[in-house]
């Protein structure tokens, strides 16, 4: 057990690909936390995918010992955490776990979306931050400008922001320093009952659920008999470590220190993030404030290219679940697609990260459906229901009102794209909030519908501002609007698959994208095929794909007899690639090609 | 050909229905045309004796496999089967007389090339017993045959069919349309100008980039440019059925075109689904042997055909089922304006396709049965690619 006053607790906050993995990775090596041949880039992003697109998707721990120049050696305590929007629940309830925290800015670009939102979250955890300004070895390093421009964005004082590159290593026993130095110690009561908070959890195929606490009162001990104060579940601690980034046994911890254990928990569904632990016995009288679970905000479906692979997807998607307890599924059947799951998620990010890794660690090949958001549906009998999916809506005489998510949204962006990303919100029925410069930058802040933003807006962001905007949201409230389901019909028959939620104003342009978009992806057939875009009974795009004219093969003779059965015999084999609505064939691709996400 | 009137001879003798014709492939030509997926081949020195003794001993092998037949079509087909010497032909028709006999109406064609027609050699295929020539004509435009790297001009085309017409009782050509920036137009003048040359056949097809050609490659290269869209060479082949029909030489097969009674029927045993020995590098067969169907196949180099010849290994042998010969049936038949015998479809078996698929394609108007004749409208034709897949639930 350490003393409080030899312990620093803290995470590092980024936008993203300023630095934080790289600094992490220093303050790692220098203090010989994990030895020279172990080191590997990124030693904190565990996952694959998180190595391969270069981002932190779930939060990482790591446990430094550091002789500080003051002839003490300290316990640094790392959360790192994602940066992302989509995990900011996760960065939030983190940081409840540390008292500081490292704000990273790349100096030669200053502050972007992310790092307001996330030194957001710090500052409502009430932490101290020591700025950093990294990459000064770069030749376009401006460190003067940049720290300007954080007094100014976030007013935060950045007269004593510590220079550094985490590539080259300069300046790196500078922040252990300010680490020990500027933020404060943990406090808490050896002597009181334990009280600690549940931060993280997740599935390990080894040693099932590991658990992540922060012991705010009292000790914890191997053997232990604890209690979930919010389930009232009862374990014995099996296994008590600390994250080095590995598990290293360790006998107790004490106040202000964070460890994890395992407790022959099944799921990580049994565990709630924010619970407060305590021992079975005496136990403490008052919970942790906690948190609300994280809610999925973005819906799809999720179907098998093969229909065969249906059992392989609801294993694949139950090992997933087991370990991600903000990613609800549900069992859907589709006309179009055949048997699937209605999954929700966190986000667009969080979507794409879900379905990468069914098909690459379960080897499985996915028809993703168009995103949407969950609208609320107010009766006109007075009930409310929640919609997950367009195809779902009740018939409209039966709804009062419908009411959409919004978020309110900041980009930060070169004057120059300016007028661009103005106009990009205002035709998603954006509502201007703010906005402001500093220096060359504009900080916009809009007010925007979400299903606006799962259609394709970090795309068409990127393709306006060439790459050089940031973006970053908070849900705020429900809010109604005009919507409606618009579907779409091919030879009259609805596609189910194809159906969205969209804002009345908006209908026709992206029935009418979608008609065009069909109509190419359609192969001809031998009659011809009105393909339309519909609310309820009253058609507002159509197309018509004309009737094939000409498949005859020119020459057929003698040896051609084989060959023609081996053509047959191809498109019986390509047939299974295809989906019948009434007497059109709709090849599968057509459905992945209309419904690809352009995020 | 006359065949036997007995209603059905049943399945194991389905063949009787179509005939029994030979195919003699030759593989070399003169140059490689680079849309031809034949098996054609370019070779400076052909021992031609040598090619006739093995031609010989196919035809003693398969003779006594099929002894007593009548034999309704023989056909030289190619490569360049103008480029054989006139002793090669002789000695083959000679040998093939004296395995089988030949009904009074045998038809004996040799396809020719227009570069490679010579006077002499006309003659003694006609004294051999050539009946019936077939001109690789390709295009009526100097320039088009050289983008088709024909080796010959209109001028020694038109001498080839004046030179073949004073020596053979049915001569035939072939054109090549839907070209490169060909309109609908300049085709229209082309075939006038072909039909104005009053022939008893003409086979005309459209175009194909065969997998494996020259054009293929470039093709697939984006350099073949001006090929019609579908559109245009719809209105090129239904242009095509119009004037010919008009000119009274209706299609009796998708690209095949003749006058009342002067059908190839040499090809019609292929559509009917008559038994054919495939003699030659390539050549495919379909021989009913002791109630069995087989599909045979040769090598297609011509030097390892040779030796398989010497090694009595020149085909391979797979037996058909009774479901592929319906196959073969409805997907050859179907190209015959005639189309094809429900009852004889029947006998091989029912469950070809089943008659939802059936009737929904003559709902459609794309198929027709009219007593027991199954068959593709005008309509049906232009799509029997489609249909075909469509009725046998592809
Ligand atoms: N030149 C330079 N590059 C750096 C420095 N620190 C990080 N990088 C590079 O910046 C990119 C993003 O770094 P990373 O640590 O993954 O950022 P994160 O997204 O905040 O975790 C990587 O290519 C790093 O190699 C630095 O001090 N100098
Ligand atoms: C066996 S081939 C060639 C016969 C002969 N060697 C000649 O070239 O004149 C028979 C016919 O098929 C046609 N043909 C060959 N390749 C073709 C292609 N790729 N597309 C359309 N017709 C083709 C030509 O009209 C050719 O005359
Ligand atoms: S088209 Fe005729 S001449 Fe040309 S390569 Fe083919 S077979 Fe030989
Ligand atoms: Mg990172």
């Amino acid at each position: 057990m350490t003393q409080l006053d030899l312990i620093r607790n803290f995470s590092i906050v980024a936008h993203i690909d300023h630095g934080k993995s790289t600094l992490a990775d220093r303050l790692i090596q220098l203090t010989g936390t994990v030895a020279e041949r172990d080191m590997k880039a990124q030693m904190l992003d565990s996952m694959d995918i998180e190595r391969e697109r270069g981002i932190t998707i779930k939060a990482n721990t790591v446990r430094i010992d550091y002789p500080a120049k003051d002839g003490r050696t300290y316990v640094l305590n790392l959360i790192d955490t994602p940066g992302h929007v989509d995990f900011a629940y996760e960065v939030s309830r983190s940081m409840r776990a540390v008292e500081g925290s490292l704000l990273v800015v790349d100096a030669s670009q200053g502050v972007e979306a992310q790092t307001l939102a996330n030194v957001y979250h710090a500052l409502d955890a009430g932490h101290e931050i020591v700025p950093v300004l990294n990459k000064i070895d770069l030749p376009a390093a401006d460190p003067d400008r940049v720290k300007q421009n954080i007094e100014d964005v976030i007013g935060l004082d950045a007269s004593d922001a510590i220079p550094i590159s985490a590539k080259t290593g300069l300046g790196i026993p500078e922040v252990l320093e300010a680490i020990v130095a500027r933020l404060p110690a943990p406090k808490g009561d050896r002597d009181a009952p334990l009280k600690a908070m549940l931060v993280d959890s997740w599935y390990d195929p080894y040693l099932g659920v590991v658990v992540m606490i922060r012991i705010m009162d009292g000790v914890v001990k191997k053997g232990d008999r604890i209690k979930m104060m919010q389930t009232g579940a009862v374990y014995g601690i099996d296994k008590l470590s600390v994250l080095k980034p590995q598990m290293v046994d360790i006998a107790e911890l004490g106040p202000g220190e964070i460890g994890v254990f395992t407790a022959s928990i099944k799921q990580v569904r049994d565990t709630r993030v924010g619970d407060t632990i305590t021992t079975e016995k005496k136990g403490c009288e008052t919970a942790l404030p906690g948190f609300k679970p994280a809610q999925p905000v973005v819906f799809c479906g999720l179907f098998p290219v093969d229909a065969n692979d249906f059992e392989a997807l609801r294993d694949a998607i139950e090992k997933l679940a087991l370990n991600d307890a903000s990613f609800s599924t549900e069992m859907e059947t589709s006309a179009a697609l055949g048997f699937g799951f209605r999954c929700g998620f966190l986000g667009l990010l969080h979507l794409e990260v879900i379905r990468d890794r069914l098909e690459r660690e379960y080897d499985l090949d996915l028809i993703t459906t168009a995103p949407s958001v969950v609208y609320h549906l107010y009766m006109k009998d007075g009930t409310k229901q929640d919609l997950h999916n367009p195809a779902d809506m009740p018939d409209l005489t039966y709804v009062d009102h419908i009411e959409e998510p919004r978020i309110k949204a900041t980009i930060m962006v070169p004057d120059e794209y300016l007028g661009d990303v103005l106009k990009l919100c205002q035709d998603r029925r954006g509502i201007q909030l703010d906005l402001s410069y500093a220096g060359s930058r504009a900080m916009v802040v809009y007010d925007l519908p979400l299903n606006e933003v799962v259609f394709d807006f970090y795309d068409r962001l990127k393709s306006v501002t060439k790459g050089y905007a940031s973006f970053d949201y908070v849900l705020t409230e429900y809010r109604e609007d005009h919507l409606v389901k618009m579907s779409i019909l091919v030879n009259e028959e609805p596609v189910d698959a194809l159906s969205m939620m969209v804002h009345r104003d908006r209908a026709e342009g992206r029935g009418r994208a979608m008609v065009e978009k069909l109509k190419d992806l359609i192969p001809r057939h031998m009659f011809k095929i009105p393909i339309q875009a519909a609310i309820g009974g009253r058609v507002i795009a159509r197309e018509t794909l004309s009737a094939m004219r000409k498949d005859v093969t020119a020459k057929c003779y003698g040896g051609d007899a084989t060959r023609k059965k081996k053509l047959l015999e191809k498109q019986k084999a390509g047939k299974k690639r295809m989906r019948q609505f009434g007497k059109v064939e709709i090849p599968q691709e057509a459905f992945i090609s209309a419904l690809k996400m352009d995020s | 050909m006359k065949l036997s009137a007995s209603a059905n001879p049943g399945p194991v003798e389905d063949w009787r229905q179509g005939g029994f014709g030979i195919y003699l492939h030759w593989p070399y030509c003169l140059a490689k045309c680079p849309y031809c997926d034949f098996n054609s081949h370019v070779a400076s020195n052909v021992d031609q004796g040598v090619w006739a003794e093995r031609y010989l001993s196919e035809i003693r092998r398969i003779g006594q496999e099929t002894e007593g037949r009548v034999v309704n079509s023989v056909y030289f087909g190619g490569g360049t089967p103008s480029l054989m010497d006139g002793e090669t032909v002789t000695a083959i028709l000679n040998e093939i007389r004296a395995t089988w006999p030949l009904a009074n109406d045998c038809e004996i064609t040799l396809e020719a090339n227009p570069g490679a027609v010579e006077l002499g050699r006309f003659a003694a295929y006609r004294d051999a017993g050539v009946d019936r020539i077939s001109i690789g004509v390709q295009a009526l435009n100097d320039l088009d045959l050289q983008r088709l790297g024909r080796l010959h001009d209109v001028t020694s085309a038109l001498a080839a069919i004046r030179l073949a017409r004073s020596l053979f009782g049915r001569v035939s050509f072939d054109l090549i349309y839907a070209r490169q920036n060909q309109s609908l137009q300049d085709w229209q003048d082309e075939l006038q100008q072909a039909l104005d040359l009053e022939p008893d056949h003409l086979s005309l097809y459209q175009l194909t980039i065969e997998e494996g050609t020259v054009f293929a490659r470039r093709h697939a290269a984006g350099h073949l440019k001006g090929l019609p869209e579908e559109d245009l060479s719809a209105d090129m082949f239904d242009l095509t059925q119009e004037r010919c029909e008009k000119a009274g030489l209706p299609a009796y097969e998708v690209s095949n075109h003749a006058r009342e009674g002067q059908e190839s029927r040499h090809n019609l045993i292929y559509w009917n689904a008559g038994d054919y020995a495939g003699i030659g590098p390539g050549a495919h067969g379909r021989l009913t042997l002791n109630g069995t169907r087989w599909a045979t196949e040769a090598p297609r180099a011509p030097n390892t055909w040779l030796k398989a010849v010497e090694d009595l290994r020149s085909d391979q042998r797979t037996a058909l089922s009774r479901e592929d010969q319906a196959i073969e049936y409805v997907m050859m038949g179907l190209r015959t304006r005639k189309g094809l015998s429900m009852s004889r479809l029947n006998a091989l078996g029912a469950g070809t396709f089943s008659p939802n698929r059936l009737s929904e394609l003559q709902e459609s108007g794309l198929l027709l049965v009219e007593d027991d004749r199954l068959r593709a409208t005008d309509q049906g034709r232009i799509l029997l690619n489609r249909v075909i897949a469509q009725l046998l639930g592809a």
